[in-house]
């Protein structure tokens, strides 16, 4: 659905081909496990069977004798580093942690917590040698669930952990590591006044990002600490800040090279083998690989957290919201760092609510540290919240998008933490839900219907593009921003519209670090945003220069000097193609046309979406089937509309996964029980109908097409939508997720 | 360091004798369950005894009035032979429910029915189709009902140097009709949280002579459950005797809460999925009288 | 340790490789053939990113071992382009943008042929069904669903005008 008011574009709101695509349909695009240096060494890892347990001593003698077996590592290899905090975006973390969780110390904290890694000639060798490491564990009693972890007898985690935003400083550790509380208003008044109240307890299991491309990297230090790393991630500077900060190195002496990624989700914002596989090959000489496998992936890297919400939230007889009381608990695995304020920042901001008081807990246990999945910490709260709301317009008989159209955030209301929102139109969503045909689409029996709104305020932050003309007139762009969903070609489309030039005359790459300027992950939704920013404003400095060009050649000012048709153009002058220019640029004064563009834009805008979810609950089975779904989202501008949809369907099945059956299972044990695809049950293709999208487009002001970022505001709706179409086919509210059949079993029959 | 050797033998007499040399060898039909096994070091075998390279292990053949399914046969390869689908389409079914395409391309009922995962698909499936297995061994050839081999999760009795030769189904009686159904949350790609074959025999009249019921994913090991199969003989597979059938199959389950679901909520599949398979397989032997 | 040497096909072409006898297909075309296409997304054939044909059924590679494919045809998806030209499925996955990250994206497009080799029409449901084995988590499935659908009806219409 486009705005009729959009303006004229040539190459922006097109479906070009990616750049990039011809090579991922016919095998050659190298990702993170495919690459391979010159006389490499395999890697392994040695991982914690225990939860949580002291160790006393590793004994890797045995390992390091083995005939094949090249370099050994182990804890006290990294270096001791102060506690630095970092800003690396939406996961910025402590570093100590990420050191840490590369590779314990003093303590295994979770199953699958690396204790030891070995470098060998080939991986069966390796993995042999891993089997030769004696580590001497004093097992301790382990925590998983969160509240059990909040318990005052819970064994406790980190000795130096003392929960922060209390009023009083506690006296003893403790596994809560932050309290966060937001609030504005009498929020019991209101409750007691209000005419409608729904109330209760949602929880959520950890669930994991599910990229289908496991961890990987090659790193080979030189003899001179000088290192290169071969990976992919997300942000390979990220990759390279971290690991010279963990390893104490100077930055510029680590050389990151971004390989294709293979699905990250946020999972990826992070380090877990580059900073080992640089101790082995430096005690080496030589490059080594690390790849994880699937149970690795599973038990060692981030899950989203789980959670437990409480809350209540109040309307009058209208509909009208007047008060909300959430309290949340996020398990963050073994580190702090569950984005409570991400979770507090988004549970109300679809909504004018002039009462609220939003806790917030951070809550660690033994399981692996949380990472940043797809706008980490909003869906498990906005799943609660939605369905508060799916009570509230039972309780009163209204229809649940009027519900929601009547309390909407609109542009310059109060926004989540204070500032007024920016251009928010959730209004535009939710009537353009309204107005789809699914939403009054009769239901078939045993059919249910469920909506739901989310919003996510998207990120900005530092990118660095370069935009250079070759000889014949033809473009190339370069940024650091790893494409994870076909950013090269909307870079590429961009710049293309500002030079006024085919698509096809410009192409796109994502440089290692050493060969473009510092970038921050792609995450937050803020690659076409920032980085497109970038190369929008590398792209206007190079017509700038070609305009100049061509004044010169004309012997005229360069502002009688228009640029149209990727051609410089003036009164009186035959139009001077940039062909031209370019074929005059090396005998011209000035040289070679290029430009690069530095951003760190923090005028982003936030995206929010709302979506409609049909499920068919068999009687018997109590199986949950989704039959019909569509998610209509505010875009900003789609610059590349085939990949916009794409993000909005993905994030909507990544939703529906979380929301239908997946979710980690531990065993008495405080093991991972379910540590691989076929018990961890991601979405399969039969599991699904087509995903209708309506991208709406009310444009960002702050940047030159308009964009918004879209990639993370699909996931946050889903939950609640399908819980909520669950819960009206099954005739009970589905207050715990996932909504595995046995689950729907059980609250059926509770309700008798 | 040691690896595992690979063999091929041409004949089963030569696989016998590999077997014979090789203690902890295994045998080595789709893979599917095996290689996983090596791979995450569940399972070490000393060599591995591929038994798709012997003639007559792979493939359906007509046995006197009933069909001999070599063990190394893949499920996929079930689907291709047209009377074995029309005499026992609950057991082409459940084999067919296993993995994904690309699983069921190598998967083989021997093969599920030795890694002994009380969830396997088409063992409920053969359980309730009568079916029995011609084994081979150092003491030369037996022949077991399918239901006496499974013993618990992962042991089957198969001795030392045993290897399974085929599956034999008795030929379809008249009137009669089969079905396997299995409950997961999602639509493929699954393990069975519980599952149900009923095969059936409608006499002329429209009552039902004989009637086997075998439960998946309820107890240790697929259950055939006789109480079941009574309830419906001299009815007309009519509410009342589902319900009793049901009731009796639920009786039986002795399952266990874990990852794949909860103990209580098996129980009720165990019911719901034997009435709808009852049903289906009614509808096949009435169309087969 | 003691390597095997395999002679086999691979799309079309001979080749030989030495490999420890529990290697599975999926690391011999990988390490020792450097046939990266075919990716490891599990290795516990729960993904379907390592699909390859063997002898024309698709199989998955991580469950097949190396010493099997011996004297037999495999077919990755480095075989599926002819003489530098894309197949219509590779065409319509890059027309649809039915790959994000591209890491599934050999998987099913050597099932999606597989299918299509075999069945030149198909329903939606038979295109789900059939793929439900190649897990894809950035798309959410529609616009593969799409691009196969696509394809086909292309495919139809080239042997039609054949």
């Amino acid at each position: 659905m486009n705005d009729m008011s959009a303006p004229p574009y040539k190459v922006v709101g097109t479906r070009p081909v990616r750049p990039d695509g011809v090579d991922k349909v016919t095998g050659k695009a190298v990702f993170g496990p495919d690459f391979a240096a010159s006389g490499m060494l395999h890697g392994a890892v040695l991982r914690s069977p225990h939860p949580h347990a002291r160790i006393r001593a590793i004994d890797t003698s045995k390992a390091a004798a083995l005939p094949g077996v090249r370099a050994v590592v182990t804890g006290a290899d990294f270096p001791t580093l102060e506690s630095l905090t970092m800003a690396l975006g939406e996961s910025s973390g402590d570093v100590l942690d990420i050191a840490r969780n590369c590779m314990a110390l003093d303590k295994a904290l979770y199953e699958g917590h690396a204790v030891a890694a070995v470098a060998a000639t080939s991986t069966l060798i390796a993995r042999e040698a891993l089997q030769l490491i004696a580590v001497d564990y004093e097992v301790l009693p382990h925590v998983i669930g969160i509240e059990e972890a909040m318990a005052a007898d819970a064994p406790v985690l980190h000795d130096t952990l003392f929960t922060k935003g209390l009023d009083a400083t506690p006296d003893k550790p403790s596994n809560v590591a932050t309290r966060f509380v937001m609030a504005n208003g009498d929020v019991e008044s209101a409750l007691a006044g209000a005419a409608a109240v729904a109330s209760g307890r949602f929880t959520t299991a950890p669930v994991h990002q599910g990229y289908i491309e496991p961890h990987a990297c090659v790193a080979s230090v030189n003899a001179d600490g000088q290192t290169q790393i071969w990976a992919s991630s997300q942000g390979a500077f990220m990759i390279r800040s971290l690991t010279a900060t963990i390893l104490g190195m100077p930055i510029s002496d680590i050389r990151v090279t971004p390989l294709e990624i293979g699905g990250g989700f946020g999972g990826k914002t992070t380090v877990y083998l580059e900073p080992v596989a640089v101790l082995l090959s430096r005690k080496c000489g030589l490059p080594v690989r690390l790849v994880m496998t699937r149970d690795e992936v599973f038990r060692a890297s981030g899950p989203a957290p789980g959670s437990v919400v409480d809350l209540r939230i109040g309307a009058d007889k209208d509909g009208k919201l007047v008060a909300a009381d959430i309290e949340f608990r996020n398990s963050a695995g073994a580190f702090p760092g569950s984005s409570v304020h991400a979770t507090a920042m988004c549970s109300l901001a679809c909504y004018r609510i002039a009462n609220f008081r939003v806790t917030g807990w951070d809550v660690v246990s033994n399981m692996p540290s949380s990472a940043a999945y797809r706008a980490p910490g909003a869906p498990p709260v906005v799943f609660a919240v939605e369905s508060a709301l799916d009570e509230i317009a039972m309780q009163l008989g209204l229809d649940p998008i009027d519900l929601r159209l009547r309390n909407a955030v609109r542009p310059g209301d109060p926004g989540p933490m204070g500032m007024p929102h920016g251009p928010v139109a959730l209004v535009e969503c939710l009537e353009a839900a309204k107005a789809h045909p699914h939403w009054t689409a009769p239901l078939a029996p045993r059919h249910g219907r469920g909506v739901a709104a989310g919003f996510w305020p998207n990120y900005g932050g530092q990118s660095t593009a370069t935009v250079s003309v070759a000889e014949d007139g033809t473009i190339t762009v370069v940024t650091g921003s790893p494409d994870i969903g076909g950013s090269r070609a909307s870079m590429a489309m961009m710049a293309a519209e500002v030079l006024g030039l085919p698509y096809e005359a410009v192409r796109c790459i994502v440089a290692d670090t050493a060969s473009i300027g510092f970038s921050m992950v792609t995450g937050g939704s803020r690659t076409t945003f920032a980085t497109g920013k970038a190369v929008v404003e590398a792209s206007e400095a190079v017509v700038a220069t070609l305009r100049a060009r061509a004044a010169a050649i004309w012997g005229i000012e360069d502002d009688a000097v228009t640029w149209q048709g990727g051609a410089a153009q003036a009164a009186g002058q035959e139009p001077l193609t940039i062909k031209a220019i370019a074929a005059k640029a090396g005998q011209s004064a000035g040289g070679t046309i290029a430009a690069e563009a530095t951003v760190n834009p923090l005028d982003y805008a936030a995206g929010l979406a709302v979506h409609i979810c049909d499920t068919e609950v068999d009687p018997e089975t109590r199986q949950v089937r989704v039959a019909r779904y569509t998610a209509v989202q505010d875009v900003g501008r789609a610059i590349h509309p085939s990949y916009v949809e794409g993000q909005m369907q993905g994030g909507a099945v990544q939703g529906i996964g979380w929301a239908l059956n997946e979710g980690y299972v531990h065993d008495a044990g405080g093991r991972v029980a379910n540590a691989g695809f076929l018990d961890y049950r991601m979405p399969v293709a039969s599991d699904l109908p087509m995903i209708d999208t309506v991208m709406i487009e009310v444009p960002n002001p702050a940047h030159p097409f308009g964009v918004k970022g879209v990639g993370e505001a699909p996931i946050v709706p889903p939950l609640g939508a399908v819980a909520n179409a669950v819960s009206r086919a099954a005739g009970v509210r589905l207050r715990d997720l996932p909504m595995s059949p046995d689950r729907v079993h059980a609250a059926i029959a509770a309700k008798g | 360091m040691t690896t595992a050797t690979y063999h091929a033998p041409a004949s089963l007499s030569e696989a016998l004798g590999l077997l014979a040399a090789h203690p902890g060898a295994q045998v080595l039909a789709g893979g599917t369950d095996l290689i996983v096994q090596v791979r995450a070091g569940r399972a070490a075998p000393s060599a591995f005894i591929d038994i798709k390279t012997i003639a007559g292990l792979t493939g359906v053949r007509r046995s006197g009035e009933g069909f001999a399914i070599g063990a190394a046969t893949p499920c996929t390869a079930l689907l291709k032979d047209a009377a074995l689908c029309a005499a026992w389409p609950g057991v082409v079914e459940a084999a067919n429910l296993i993995g994904s395409v690309q699983v069921r391309n190598r998967a083989t009922m021997g093969g599920n029915l030795c890694n002994a995962s009380p969830a396997a698909d088409s063992v409920p499936a053969l359980i309730a189709a009568g079916a029995t297995c011609l084994i081979a061994g150092p003491q030369g050839e037996r022949e077991v009902a399918v239901t006496d081999l499974p013993q618990g999760p992962g042991r089957v009795a198969l001795q030392p140097g045993e290897l399974i030769v085929e599956l034999r189904l008795p030929a379809r009686p008249m009137g009669g009709g089969d079905a396997y159904l299995r409950g997961i949350p999602r639509s493929e790609m699954d393990i069975a949280v519980a599952g149900a074959g009923v095969a059936l025999v409608l006499g002329a009249d429209g009552l039902c002579t004989a009637a086997r019921v075998a439960l998946g994913a309820v107890a240790p090991t697929a259950l055939l459950v006789p109480e079941a199969g009574a309830a419906l003989v001299g009815t007309r597979i009519d509410d009342a005797a589902l319900t009793r059938m049901a009731a009796a199959a639920q009786a039986a389950c002795k399952p266990i809460d874990d990852k794949r679901g909860t103990a209580v909520y098996r129980i009720h599949m165990a019911g719901v999925l034997a009435r709808r398979a009852a049903l289906i397989a009614r509808d096949r032997a009435e169309n087969n009288a | 340790m003691s390597k095997v040497l395999i002679a086999t096909k691979i799309n079309g072409e001979a080749h030989e490789f030495a490999c420890e006898p529990s290697a599975s297909l999926l690391d011999a075309l990988r390490d020792d053939l450097r046939l990266t296409g075919t990716k490891e997304g599990c290795g516990s054939g729960d993904c379907g990113a390592c699909t390859v044909t063997l002898d024309g059924e698709m199989v998955c590679a991580c469950l097949v071992l190396a010493p099997e494919v011996a004297g037999r045809q495999v077919g990755t998806v480095e075989g599926i382009a002819e003489d530098g030209a894309l197949h219509p499925l590779q065409a319509k996955f890059l027309e649809h943008a039915a790959l994000q990250c591209g890491f599934c994206t050999p998987g099913f497009l050597v099932a999606a042929k597989n299918l299509l080799d075999r069945n030149p029409d198909p329903s939606e449901h038979e295109v789900r069904f059939w793929l439900a084995g190649n897990l894809c988590r950035c798309t959410g499935y529609d616009k593969i669903v799409r691009a196969v659908l696509d394809a086909a009806a292309e495919l139809r219409q080239e042997r039609a005008g054949a």
